[in-house]
């Protein structure tokens, strides 16, 4: 079947070498005839140079204040099938775990009710329903919630779709159990998830070791990255199958050949902290040195493995440019241990919260609050002890503002007796 | 796209969302329309302090107040401004009071 609109330069985005999205909108526009508008829309925007979504758009379903992004077009006259074309976030399985059934499932209610076109997944990790009409969303929401169980995610100023790595389900590293975590914390924060009532967004991500799969570091106002406070576990023997080239380093990532490993160049050189030693037999690592940097674990897979008094480093601020520049996580707490009922982690998200709600301004993310306020606050209402491991840039700025509380005598000096023992 | 909708002798403009197009329209007559829609059956005291805490607020400051300052003054949790406004303080309640559509970043 012909298509309604012609596409000359949303067409040249299948002319590359790797799959595109042209393509499969096509194919689905021979059926939904929103596909096909939505084509010409594109092809509209590359020829005004200029996007022809409204900004924003309030819709939702009952109950909830978040999971339904509204979107519509400024020229319904042209594209009346894309006139609404809202976007529903769909909380994702922790570490994205399916069933094939469930996925054709999920397949068949949006074909009829919706687009038929999919995000696997957004950058906050929930399924994304691209493109409906206001009249279908509580319907969607109605066989979501009853034919498979699942709910919509976070959108707008709420707590966002917790998401994780694939954690102990695959991955021998994971120090904790990501999946677990991340459940625990959508069940138990419901209603920050689904009914906006924050400054602005908030985001956890859970990694099951510093290798950080979900990149929680650069993208969760709180990441929760799995680490260990004992030794890294030597195997010797393995240590030295792999200097002599009888396993295959990197786990076959980099090239499936065996071949003998140039452990010094390879490995001992390349830890930042100069934090291992081999002399020809064994493998010496001074653990108190170590930065859980993972280099030497991934190089040698077979021989080295994290520690078994495991947990994880909470970090918090982690956020894109908007009001302030990008920014990285910090270290707050060096070391929690991570299992059921996580009753410490709570404890601690629940001040945070409170003073961010209390004090942020209006679209102002955690980490920003941090900044304009400073950490001291944010140690003091969390009720956290400052610890050099906190320090972000240890080399840049030698100065602390101790509170006044923390000095003898506060600010206060006795200038009289000082002028006494010193002169002007 | 703004639409015309009359409702009690009275005519409202509304944009795509129905939120009206301007705070001057806003009458009592506006709340009784929209409330069906906003799966509300009887308006209460509590939708009334709700609206009227909203217009207030948007009359004092020009914009609609932020979730927190809403619950601090009217006293309601969140999740008892969602019995009231089952679609919640941003689509329920402010399009109720005749508050422009909140923008939002998704």
């Amino acid at each position: 079947m012909a298509l309604k609109h012609k596409t000359p330069m949303v067409d040249e985005l299948m002319s590359g070498p790797w799959p595109s999205f042209v393509a499969d909108i096509k194919r689905l526009a021979e059926r939904k005839p929103q596909c096909d508008d939505l084509l010409g829309l594109l092809e509209l925007s590359y020829r005004d140079k200029e996007g022809h979504w409204k900004h924003g758009g309030i819709v939702g379903v009952f109950g909830y204040g978040g999971g339904v992004i509204g979107r519509y077009c400024d020229r319904p006259d042209l594209f009346p099938n894309v006139a609404h074309f809202h976007t529903l976030r769909v909380n994702q399985p922790a570490s994205k775990f399916y069933t094939t059934d469930v996925l054709r499932k999920l397949c068949d209610i949006w074909e009829e009710k919706g687009s038929g076109l999919f995000n696997f997944h957004g950058s906050t990790g929930d399924i994304i329903l691209l493109g409906t009409t206001t009249d279908q969303l509580e319907p969607v929401f109605y066989d979501l919630t009853h034919e498979l169980g699942m709910d919509l995610g976070g959108s707008g100023s709420n707590l966002r779709t917790p998401s994780c790595c694939v954690g102990r389900a695959r991955c021998e590293w994971s120090c904790l159990d990501t999946q677990d975590l991340t459940y625990d914390l959508t069940m138990r924060y419901q209603d920050e998830l689904h009914r906006p009532m924050f400054p602005y967004k908030f985001k956890f991500k859970v990694s099951g070791c510093p290798n950080d799969c979900v990149a929680a570091i650069a993208r969760a106002d709180c990441s929760i990255i799995g680490t260990w406070r004992d030794n890294i576990r030597i195997d010797q023997e393995a240590v030295r199958a792999y200097v002599g080239g009888e396993l295959v380093p990197n786990g076959g990532a980099h090239g499936f050949e065996k071949r003998p490993l140039d452990i010094q160049a390879e490995v001992i050189d390349k830890c930042p902290t100069k934090c291992m030693e081999w002399d020809g037999k064994n493998l010496k690592i001074w653990d108190e040195e170590c930065v859980r940097c993972m280099h030497c674990i991934n190089v040698m897979p077979r021989a080295l493995r994290p520690g078994e008094d495991v947990g994880a480093t909470i970090l918090v601020g982690a956020k894109a440019p908007i009001l302030e520049g990008a920014q990285l996580s910090s270290v707050v707490i060096p070391f929690m241990k991570m299992e059921p009922p996580y009753e410490e982690f709570h404890e601690f998200v629940e001040k945070m919260w409170d003073w961010w709600m209390e004090h942020g301004k209006n679209r102002e993310r955690l980490g920003e609050l941090i900044q304009r306020l400073g950490m001291r606050e944010f140690l003091k209402v969390t009720g956290l002890k400052p610890d050099p491991r906190m320090v972000n840039t240890p080399r840049y700025n030698p100065y602390i503002f101790f509170d006044p509380a923390d000095v003898p005598g506060g600010w206060e000096r006795d200038t009289k007796a000082f002028r006494e023992r010193h002169q002007p | 796209m703004a639409q015309k909708v009359e409702f009690k002798g009275k005519v409202f403009e509304v944009d795509e969302d129905g939120f009206i197009q301007s705070f001057d329209q806003w009458c009592p007559e506006w709340v009784e329309f929209v409330k069906q829609s906003e799966g509300i059956e009887e308006l209460t005291e509590g939708h009334w302090k709700v609206i009227h805490m909203l217009q207030d607020y948007y009359q004092k400051h020009g914009i609609a107040p932020m979730v927190r300052i809403l619950t601090k003054v009217t006293g309601y949790k969140l999740k008892e401004i969602y019995e009231l406004f089952p679609s919640g303080p941003g689509k329920g309640a402010c399009k109720m009071a005749g508050l422009p559509k909140p923008t939002g970043c998704v």
